[in-house]
């Protein structure tokens, strides 16, 4: 499985952007850490349940219901670009 | 003794006396930290007019009433930066308090100022951070552990009373044994993680770091709690952690795990293992062999599942709402591809890259829902030796602080170095690091860790078995010689 790992392909998925010197090395280092984990391949987990959470809790509801939080000025506080009470965000659509 | 030297009880015990006020433990904190740490690298920031502004309304009778805590920095601070040791975070200044911040205000105590660790809590050494690697006070050509190794560097080196640390895979235990101090890892859900930066959510887990297991307990009844922000808590009673501290351990039975007592551990550490069980045995601790059967899969699951969850927490670091943004990107993927590339460090990436990589359309039944099928055997193990005893004793890390600079390039290697912590996270029990001895490396004392881990919610219980043998022994009391 880890022979068709693709760091470039994987990158593109992952919006990040790297150096050709970090796809090399990434390419390397990461397919040795899949042929490490390929040995879970051996354990026997037929009719096992996988384990999302350490408890085993679901669905936790609240009300819906609106409460005393960030002010639009907090929100906003941190954005790189903003204008007019709205973050600014890259061109989306052409 | 100097102020910075002493342990939270006893700083309290003077402030509750009024024989110093929380300015003058500031002030005297603020000197230490300005001698020490230029030799340490444990704080990346720390505001010293803003505490002391914050002191004149300590009230001195609360639990940690006037007593400085120090901060690792992925847990939001309101008006401080917090960095998680990474880039991307530029000019960041949070505008809220995470609940155990909240909560350690409530209780008294004066969040003071913010420490080093692994960029997103990624790594074992603390050399993954982008503002400079930490040093470990007993030897500063070594590591201080990690991820939160700037946590328990300041602690160890007296430039805090105590700390808060977040641990995923060990990185509140493994910083605490090779720094000789006290590292406590809550169950899963103990404490709140509102207000902390995700890394991997099914695994995070806040907790403190102290010089003393008493400490230890103050600083858990102070965060512990079901928090409506954070629908992980869980709504268990919290005991007064202190309550069972100074009991025997007659009937108290101890699990050795075989699988934690191998071959390729530093003899060193194997032997000052082994000599604390003695010591419990002596203490009148029944100690039984155990067996967690699935322990060799531990790392290969974690890596699986906490990079899985990482990549997708990491996704909202996008350079729109906060941090770092590229400037004159050339359209919205391009904006996202050097934003990120800009501000994530080669750690970060990589394990970026793998948990996109586990989760993506045609592995994820072979690697992520694999690992997690294998995390439910793990947890079953461990299901199965708590039938039979209280607590497990093993050794926190198989091998004492190593010199900065060694694994920096092997990540496998460094996955490694967590062998004997991970398993309890994916289990989601709490586990204690305590000191158990030294090991004589090159002329230098290095602190060996003695790992403890306990049934869910019963921190009660697993502290006052680490504080019967802290109070036996006189590991605690060693102090690095620092200048």
């Amino acid at each position: 499985m880890s022979a068709q790992f693709d760091v470039r392909y994987t990158a593109q998925l992952a919006r990040l952007h790297l150096s050709e010197e970090e796809i090399a090395k990434f390419q390397t280092q990461i397919s040795q850490i899949l042929a490490y984990v390929e040995k879970l391949e051996q354990v026997d987990v037929s009719g096992v349940e996988p384990t999302a959470h350490a408890n085993a809790i679901f669905n936790v509801f609240r009300e819906d219901a609106p409460r005393d939080w960030f002010t639009a000025e907090d929100a906003l506080a941190n954005a790189p670009r903003s204008a007019n009470q709205l973050f600014i965000v890259p061109k989306v659509i052409e | 003794m100097e102020l910075p030297a002493l342990s939270i009880t006893d700083v309290r015990a003077k402030l509750r006396a009024k024989e110093v006020s929380p300015a003058e433990v500031l002030r005297d904190l603020d000197t230490r930290i300005a001698q020490v740490d230029p030799h340490i690298h444990g704080y990346l920031s720390r505001d010293l007019d803003a505490a002391l502004k914050y002191a004149e309304s300590a009230d001195v009778s609360l639990p940690l009433g006037g007593v400085p805590i120090a901060i690792k920095d992925v847990i939001n601070v309101s008006g401080e930066p917090c960095t998680a040791a990474s880039k991307i975070l530029h000019g960041y200044r949070a505008n809220y308090d995470a609940t155990v911040i909240r909560k350690l205000r409530a209780a008294g105590a004066i969040p003071f100022g913010r420490c080093n660790l692994d960029e997103f809590a990624m790594g074992s050494s603390t050399e993954n951070s982008a503002f400079g690697h930490t040093r470990n006070p007993w030897d500063t050509t070594r590591i201080p552990g990690g991820s939160s190794g700037g946590s328990a560097a300041v602690v160890a080196a007296d430039e805090a009373f105590a700390a808060l640390g977040s641990d995923t895979g060990g990185s509140i235990r493994q910083p605490a044994a090779l720094c000789g101090i006290v590292g406590l890892k809550p169950t899963y859900g103990r404490v709140s993680r509102f207000g902390l930066i995700a890394f991997a959510s099914s695994l995070d887990q806040i907790g403190p770091f102290t010089k003393t297991v008493r400490d230890s307990a103050l600083m858990l009844n102070a965060i512990a709690g079901r928090d409506p922000q954070d629908s992980t808590s869980l709504d268990e009673p919290v005991p007064d952690h202190t309550a069972l501290l100074g009991r025997d351990l007659r009937g108290v039975r101890l699990g050795m795990p075989r699988e934690y007592f191998i071959d390729g551990i530093d003899p060193q550490v194997d032997a000052a293992v082994r000599a604390a069980v003695r010591h419990y045995e002596s203490l009148g601790a029944e100690i039984v062999e155990v067996s967690l059967p699935n322990t060799e899969h531990a790392v290969g699951v974690y890596y699986i599942i906490a990079t899985a969850e990482a990549s997708a927490n990491l996704a909202r670091f996008d350079g729109v709402r906060y941090g770092h943004r590229a400037t004159d990107a050339t359209g919205l993927l391009d904006h996202y591809g050097r934003t990120r590339e800009e501000g994530f460090g080669p750690e970060v990436k990589r394990r970026i890259i793998l948990g996109t990589y586990v989760l993506s359309s045609g592995y994820y039944d072979a690697f992520y829902l694999r690992a997690q099928k294998v995390r439910t055997l793990i947890r079953r193990d461990f299901s199965a030796a708590f039938e039979k005893v209280d607590a497990l004793i093993c050794p926190t890390s198989p091998e004492v602080a190593f010199k900065a600079g060694d694994r920096s390039d092997d990540p496998l290697k460094m996955y490694l170095a967590d062998i004997f912590t991970i398993a309890t996270n994916l289990a989601g029990i709490p586990g204690i690091s305590i000191p158990c001895g030294f090991a004589d490396t090159g002329g230098k004392k290095l602190p060996i860790g003695l790992q403890l881990l306990g049934k869910p919610f019963q921190e009660s219980q697993l502290l006052q078995i680490a504080h019967a043998y802290e109070q036996s022994t006189d590991w605690h009391k060693a102090r690095p010689a620092l200048a």
